[in-house]
């Protein structure tokens, strides 16, 4: 599930993904695995969703654990004011 | 004595092999880029089909869409795939959404360079040279393909065959147990037959009441965990 639209902005599956991730500064961190129970997407999309914000730089990954990046915190603040208007 | 060399085997597209790790796959879908691995921990069914709106095909999504609630329930995700674009799946399945009032819940690769067919010999060229047949592989959640069915293109499918495979599979895993001619769930189960002669002879002086002979002794289902009390 692609996580940018071609415009930069966030999809709607990665902002439930993010959304659902600790922030940049917390010390909590969150498998594949729960994310996919917390959101209620299947695993796989929870995975392809995943890779793919590790490689836009959106997560980062530390033992297989998750946890949104300031780039994510950034877009995700971004989303809320469009969604806002 | 000559010098000439044997021909060269030709290369021929690769088949899969019960019971070995499905080939690895990274492929573009109506829902992004996946790969097989995303699967892992959950059964899948990977299928193919010819074409985009063609009326076989059309009716085998809907049906794939019917029994999606019940794949779900068993742990089972779809996954299907033709030698179409991502936006002729994307019409289709708006097409099939509209004029049929079915939702597609699952993905479908866009296989343009036919690697996943190739991998998974689903292009049959006695058939067509350019379409997928209709293929059914189930793959279990450690990634081995423990089943695969194949029908011409002018088959259509049965999707009480498929959950009827999945079913027994799970049950084969769970129990131990083997799955008769024509099982449907809740119906007599086989015990696996004895391997050695010393396995034989323990199984007789069993006197198990489905034993009809050494190698073949029917017992009722087994109770799902689930359904004990």
């Amino acid at each position: 599930m692609p996580c940018l639209n071609p415009d930069g902005t966030l999809s709607p599956t990665a902002r439930r993904i993010l959304g659902a991730l600790p922030e940049t500064a917390s010390p909590e961190a969150v498998s594949a695995e729960v994310l996919a129970l917390e959101t209620g997407l299947p695993l796989f999309r929870v995975r392809a969703s995943v890779r793919e914000a590790l490689n836009g730089g959106l997560v980062v990954e530390q033992a297989g654990l998750l946890r949104r990046t300031a780039l994510a915190d950034d877009l995700l603040a971004k989303s809320e004011v469009a969604a806002e208007r | 004595m000559t010098d000439t060399l044997a021909p060269e085997p030709k290369a021929e597209p690769t088949m899969p092999r019960l019971g070995q790790p499905a080939p690895e796959f990274e492929a573009i879908t109506t829902d992004g880029v996946i790969r097989l691995a995303d699967y892992r921990d959950r059964w899948l069914i990977l299928f193919s089909h010819p074409a985009d709106f063609t009326p076989v095909c059309t009716t085998e999504f809907i049906a794939f869409a019917e029994i999606y609630p019940e794949l779900q329930r068993r742990g089972v995700e779809l996954l299907g795939l033709s030698i179409d674009s991502v936006y002729s799946h994307i019409a289709w399945l708006r097409n099939i959404d509209e004029k049929m009032g079915v939702h597609v819940p699952f993905p479908i690769i866009a296989d343009l360079d036919k690697k996943v067919a190739t991998l998974y010999g689903m292009i049959q060229p006695a058939e067509s040279k350019t379409e997928a047949s209709r293929c059914v592989f189930f793959i279990d959640p450690k990634g081995i393909l423990r089943a695969m069915i194949y029908y011409p293109l002018t088959t259509g499918r049965n999707m009480a065959e498929i959950l009827r495979v999945v079913d027994a599979l799970q049950l084969n895993d769970a129990a131990k147990v083997a799955t008769p001619a024509n099982w449907v769930p809740g119906a007599e189960v086989l015990l696996p037959a004895p391997a050695t002669a010393e396995m034989a002879e323990l199984r007789m002086a069993e006197h198990l009441p489905g034993t009809r002979d050494w190698y073949l002794t029917r017992k009722a289902a087994p109770v799902p965990e689930a359904e004990k009390v």
